[in-house]
């Protein structure tokens, strides 16, 4: 139905530069989520796009027209706000037909439109109240249904589930992705929470400080981080870095000295890097197995058990690491644990940041949402 | 709705009543001394020019009254005053509190500046407009008509009542404004932008999301006003004294007519039970609609 392209979009708020230049391909029936730490500039990209804002310079075309000089409500877009922004004076079914009603659609029609939206929304029972007789998560719905009713192009969501508590929003996050999936639609997602990236997203954009730090699919993101921020962003707990000496390169990797004097080859191109490189090794919690003869070691200081795993966070001589390992584990607080790694998992930051590519392409990193899913015959309803 | 309290140490008892006792009293009495007396002032004969004429009178002070026609007249002027205020303050209060909303340069000293009216007293800004506003010949309102070359218009004999509804809205109008003003501030900037996603224009806008958001700061401004403007007296005093003829005689003013210049106490105590009960009427009605404007 649409895509959307964005070039060098910059935003300028007096002197402060909040969007830096911008690029950025939505394909037609993506689902995207831009997602970074709050005040990266993803809500004034999306309000850019939504033409809430206008943006300083660049372009903004939803299938190669030109949309920067058009009004929000010409753009064929609907926006679903954080606070829902639902109109409290007016029923559910007014809510979801305002938007008809300034279109002069005649009220049959109009009916009928806001109740087929009602009807994938399971709200059609509460058309006739208001926002403030609905709770968090029909409200939410509302403001949806809002969206849907106005049948648009794309879909941009503005943090939606941010105000829901976590049960809701786990049962939200999977009625959106069968939404998106109903509707075919092209959809644009912001939050700061990466598990709702991960787990709706056929494409991530990484944002920080209004620039864009890495686009690609979820496992992408998890496999093959194009820097230390996205690395340190995606994944929960954060990875663990620590400093390591570079040892030397070959076509089967790099090695590096670890803390504590072990060595170890990572399989990653290693290419311009050189003894003088200060380098830092990134290993994820759930990437560390515990192991009599690993190679790293350091002293329990807390012990979260969770019951199907448990995270230790232990000291080391260069910090802090944190490790997932088994629910069973019977370590106590004090306790000294020798721990390591499968070398595939490392990934090496050079001192600017950037991530030395990875020899070994994961198997999953193509994949996004869409192809998650294996196909179904004819039961699409 | 209100819900019924749960029982607590603090609900019920003797105590809590010993406490609430003094100040309830106190409002009571505050209320029913002189409630009584100018009822039974009103069933009396009691006339300060002539002393001799004294004792229980019945509703003969009442029936004297509502024969008079000017009571009638005061009752129209009453109610034109105050619907006419009405209108101009919540009207005009809606479009300034939209208007100033809006970013301008000078916004916080504009703001001031509306508002001050106000502040100044009811007799002075009466005195201003009578002799510096709308005086014929010496009137800001009159040399802008000779600018035009007009006939200056002589307001208090020629348009005694508009004359006095402009007064008295010019002062309430920064209160309507004020209440309004503090409304819209609390109106969801969200809701706005949602409005313009589904496509409406700022006049839709207005209509649909900032009108319907104002309501009960409307209807609270209703209330407070008519509560005050039911007693305008001052500004009528200072002007047009009531005049011509009956032509700005309101209720309070008939009131003041019969107990200060015609010193007929029984009759004025009447008048003054005749309005205690059209403010009444008008309060529960009042009350019963922004009771149900704030419930929902």
């Amino acid at each position: 139905m649409a895509t959307l392209q964005l070039k060098n979009i910059v935003k300028q708020f007096g002197d402060i530069q909040v969007i830096k230049g911008v690029d950025l391909d939505v394909n037609d029936k993506e689902f995207v989520v831009f997602v970074g730490p709050s005040g990266c500039g993803k809500s004034t990209l999306l309000r850019i796009i939504a033409g809430l804002e206008n943006a300083t310079s660049g372009d903004i075309t939803i299938d190669g027209r030109r949309i920067n000089d058009i009004g929000p409500a010409e753009r064929g877009l609907a926006m679903v706000f954080q606070s829902y922004a639902l109109y409290p004076h007016m029923t559910v079914e007014d809510n979801m037909g305002f938007s008809l009603r300034l279109a002069r659609v005649p009220k049959a029609e109009r009916r009928d439109k806001v109740m087929a939206a009602a009807r994938v929304l399971q709200l059609e029972e509460l058309l006739e109240r208001k926002p403030k007789a609905l709770s968090g998560g029909q409200r939410q719905r509302v403001a949806i249904g809002r969206a849907i009713v106005r049948n648009p192009s794309v879909f941009l969501f503005d943090e939606p589930l941010s105000n829901l508590d976590a049960a809701l929003r786990v049962q939200m996050r999977i009625e959106l992705a069968r939404l998106h999936d109903e509707l075919n639609a092209t959809m644009i997602y912001v939050t700061h929470d990466q598990i709702e990236a991960m787990t709706m997203a056929d494409k991530i954009v990484v944002l920080q400080k209004g620039e864009v730090e890495q686009v690609g699919s979820p496992m992408e993101l998890y496999h093959h981080p194009r820097n230390r921020f996205v690395a340190g962003f995606i994944g929960s707990p954060t990875m663990n870095f620590l400093p390591v000496e570079f040892q030397d390169s070959t076509h089967e990797g790099v090695q590096v000295t670890l803390p504590g004097g072990k060595t170890c080859r990572v399989p990653v191109d290693g290419t311009g890097v050189s003894v003088a490189t200060s380098l830092e090794l990134g290993i994820r919690p759930e990437h560390l197995n515990l192991q009599e003869d690993g190679p790293l070691s350091g002293r329990i200081q807390v012990i979260e058990r969770l019951g199907g795993a448990t995270s230790l966070y232990v000291q080391m001589d260069t910090g802090m690491v944190t490790v997932i390992a088994d629910g069973d584990v019977a370590h106590k607080v004090g306790d000294v644990v020798r721990f390591g790694f499968e070398p595939v998992r490392g990934h090496l930051f050079r001192d600017d940041g950037l991530a030395l590519t990875s020899l070994h392409q994961h198997p999953l990193t193509g994949i996004d949402r869409q192809s998650n899913r294996a196909p179904v015959e004819g039961s699409h309803s | 709705m209100n819900k019924p309290r749960t029982a607590g140490r603090t609900v019920g008892g003797l105590r809590p009543l010993a406490l609430q006792g003094p100040a309830v009293t106190l409002l009571f009495l505050w209320m029913i001394v002189p409630l009584a007396m100018t009822i039974w002032f009103s069933l009396q004969r009691y006339n300060l020019l002539m002393p001799g004429m004294t004792g229980f009178a019945g509703l003969e002070n009442y029936q004297y009254l509502f024969t008079d026609p000017a009571l009638w007249t005061a009752m129209l002027n009453t109610l034109l005053l105050v619907g006419w205020v009405l209108v101009i303050t919540v009207v005009g209060g809606t479009l300034l509190a939209v208007l100033f909303q809006q970013e301008f340069f000078g916004r916080g000293i504009a703001r001031v500046l509306v508002i001050s009216p106000f502040f100044v007293m009811p007799t002075v800004s009466a005195l201003v407009w009578k002799n510096l506003m709308m005086h014929p010949a010496n009137g800001v309102l009159a040399w802008v008509a000779s600018l035009f070359g007009a006939e200056p218009v002589d307001w208090f004999s020629s348009l005694p009542m508009t004359s006095i509804v402009i007064i008295v809205a010019w002062q309430w109008l920064p209160f309507a404004l004020l209440i309004l003003l503090t409304a819209m501030q609390s109106l969801d900037e969200d809701q706005v932008e949602a409005a313009r996603m589904d496509g409406a224009g700022p006049l839709s806008v207005f209509f649909f999301i900032t009108l319907p958001h104002l309501k009960r700061a409307i209807s609270v401004v209703i209330m407070i006003e008519m509560i005050f403007l039911l007693t305008v007296f001052a500004e009528i005093f200072v002007t047009t004294s009531g005049g011509p003829g009956l032509a700005t005689t309101n209720l309070a003013y008939l009131i003041y007519i019969r107990a200060l210049l015609d010193f007929d106490v029984g009759m004025a105590s009447a008048g003054g039970v005749v309005a205690i009960v059209l403010a009444n009427i008008v309060a529960i009605f009042l009350v019963r609609m922004v009771a149900k404007n704030l419930e929902d």
